[in-house]
């Protein structure tokens, strides 16, 4: 056992209005220290349900994760999530958001002097300072992602997890994001599993692709380890064969293998699951 | 102050105040001149449509006490409220000044006299009866909002507690306070019993009876906002293992302020309106008295006068309105709270 973080057949069953609905089936996954790894898989197959598992956010139904040899089971500052939106609270300002998650993992070990510096740290590191006083709705997307990502990075995690993180962004912003997440990565060599749909994102950025087949019952299609050597730039990798035979490779799995049914009728997706399971609480506002 | 020059609704609020004072303090001309002709004028000729419909309407309606009154006649009525405010104040003043000398004198002639002051038992006028209102309405709402606030929350943040209490506010909900009036005034009587009574009990039912209304609104909007949180914002403070407190304060509470705020505000405008017809039910004294007095008084001046009053009414309900929103752009973070 000297795998940094294990995923052991995990399989999740969620109870639906139409009976249970086995989302993921049996995922087992073991990723080392420093290692960045994609999750890659068609809308619905249960990409984010595998990374709330490991975030804590969801509980497997059988199996688990483990981190350092310890289960984990409810979510903490280790496993920090950047979110697909973002959600940074928009009454506090730039600073105020990153200085919140600073103040809860640090406010014993650490000064406050030391905390404002680790926030400040933090922003320069996406390149936000300048906007330090500033309210998300102020800024960009773009730059709110950036936020989002200061926010999980000055948690000093064990493990980055980041669900889509830059799906919502347009694919200009989206490439200088790349960007400076490899640039970021190459200083920090953080543990990180990224959700993507964005092929390209994922031969980039990771070290392992891993693919996931078609839900209900998900599980890991197969896994391809990126060799391109770091770091790497998009403009030279653009005509580089090893390159595109990866990108084919993935493109081949999710478009071949595993092409998704044109009208998913008799899949709910797992966001809908997630909606059932919520207690209702409906209220009439006056 | 949100752009109100994009936002084609607001033609019909307050923007034009607000240009009003742009224009006043004489910036971007240009821009202002085209907004003034937008916020300022159009809202002035819909004005005087109105009261040019209003005066010719008013003019063919014979009432037992009179033609209908019209503007010219409610602003008479108006200048004549004022003058007989003053002249009130006036006496009320004189009163003072002759108890005052009376005392002196006696002091002079008998030093061991314990000099006594009566207060002044006049009519109140149209504007003393506007105070009383008020007070009573924000002492109401004062008590529903302290009430209500906390009540919300709690309600929001455990599903079963909300279960617990929804059927009672479902049912209280659409009650009309007046109902509860006779019950209010007749608990009033037999649980105020005081020889030196710190509030008039009139006034506590006026106040407890908008109390009544002014619960609802506010409970219900709380609660959705308190349960509507972001659930991505939730599972923020799920990763950052926020302790319960500090996941109330930062996130929760924050989160349902705009919500809570529209509740405040729906309260304050019904607590406003119910009010004045408490006032009137109950004779209680305030603005709702006035309108009853008037209109039991009869004089050809009544209805003239009791236009006066709704007028007032509606003015001071706009401006309570407009003053929670004030409030609530000052305290929360939604700067774009619309103004309607």
């Amino acid at each position: 056992m000297t795998n940094y973080l294990s995923l052991e057949s995990l399989s999740i069953t969620f109870d639906t209005d139409n009976g249970p609905l086995n989302v993921l089936n049996d995922i087992s996954l073991k990723i080392d220290k420093g290692e960045f790894i994609s999750l890659i898989g068609h809308s619905g197959c249960g990409k984010s349900t595998v990374l709330n598992i490991v975030a804590g956010l969801l509980q497997a139904s059988s199996g688990g994760v483990l981190l350092e040899n310890r289960e984990v089971d409810e979510p903490g500052p280790d496993r920090a999530v950047v979110f697909q939106n973002h959600s940074l609270l928009p009454w506090l300002t730039v600073y105020e958001n990153v200085r919140l998650a600073v103040d809860q993992v640090f406010k014993k070990t650490r000064s406050k002097q030391q905390r404002h510096d680790w926030t400040v740290h933090n922003l320069e590191l996406v390149h936000m300072a300048h906007a330090m006083n500033q309210r998300p709705s102020e800024i960009s997307g773009g730059m709110k992602q950036r936020v989002g990502i200061a926010r999980a990075l000055a948690m000093e995690p064990k493990v980055l997890l980041m669900d889509e993180p830059f799906g919502a962004l347009d694919s200009l912003t989206r490439t200088h994001m790349q960007d400076s997440l490899m640039e970021i990565q190459a200083n920090l060599n953080n543990t990180v599993i990224m959700i993507t749909h964005d092929v390209d994102e994922a031969v980039l950025l990771s070290d392992r692709i891993v693919m996931m087949s078609n839900g209900p019952a998900a599980t890991v299609g197969e896994i391809l380890k990126v060799d391109l050597e770091r770091p790497r730039h998009r403009l030279a990798l653009a005509a580089n064969p090893t390159y595109n035979h990866y990108r084919a490779e993935v493109l081949h799995f999710l478009h071949e293998r595993h092409a998704q049914p044109d009208v998913p009728v008799t899949q709910p997706t797992v966001e809908i699951a997630e909606e059932a399971r919520k207690p209702a609480l409906k209220v009439a506002a006056g | 102050m949100i752009p109100s020059i994009l936002n084609p609704r607001s033609s019909f609020n307050t923007a034009w105040l607000d240009k009003l004072q742009g224009a006043l303090q004489g910036e971007h001309f240009v821009k202002v001149t085209t907004g003034l002709s937008r916020h300022l004028l159009i809202p002035l000729i819909a004005i005087a449509v109105f009261l040019g419909v209003w005066a010719a309407a008013a003019s063919k309606i014979d009432t037992s006490l009179g033609t209908f009154p019209g503007p010219a006649k409610v602003w008479e009525q108006t200048v004549q409220l004022n003058k007989e405010h003053r002249a009130e104040r006036e006496k009320e003043s004189a009163f003072y000044e002759r108890q005052h000398a009376r005392n002196a004198e006696r002091m002079k002639t008998d030093p061991g006299y314990e000099p006594k002051i009566r207060s002044y038992t006049g009519k109140p006028t149209f504007f003393d009866q506007i105070v009383t209102s008020l007070v009573t309405v924000a002492t109401g709402f004062l008590i529903a909002s302290l009430i209500a606030i906390p009540v919300g929350i709690v309600c929001g943040m455990s599903a079963t507690l909300y279960q617990a209490l929804n059927p009672l506010i479902q049912i209280f909900k659409p009650v009309s306070p007046l109902a509860w009036l006779p019950l209010v005034t007749m608990v009033v009587s037999a649980v105020y019993v005081s020889d030196d009574p710190f509030f008039a009990k009139s006034f506590l039912t006026s106040a407890i009876t908008v109390t009544l209304c002014c619960l609802w609104p506010t409970i219900i909007n709380t609660t959705v906002g308190v349960s509507s949180v972001d659930k991505d914002l939730l599972n923020v403070s799920r990763v950052l293992r926020l302790g319960w407190f500090t996941k109330t304060m930062k996130i929760i509470l924050p989160s349902a302020t705009p919500m809570m705020f529209t509740g405040l505000r729906l309260s304050l405008g019904i607590g406003w309106m119910v009010l004045i017809a408490a006032e009137m039910l109950a004779q209680n004294p305030g603005l709702g008295k006035f309108v009853w007095d008037e209109f039991q008084n009869g004089s050809s001046d009544s209805l003239a006068r009791i236009m006066v009053a709704v007028l007032a009414i509606g003015f001071i309900g706009f401006l309570l309105d407009r003053g929670m929103l004030m409030l609530q752009r000052r305290v929360t973070w939604d700067r774009n709270a619309v103004l309607r």
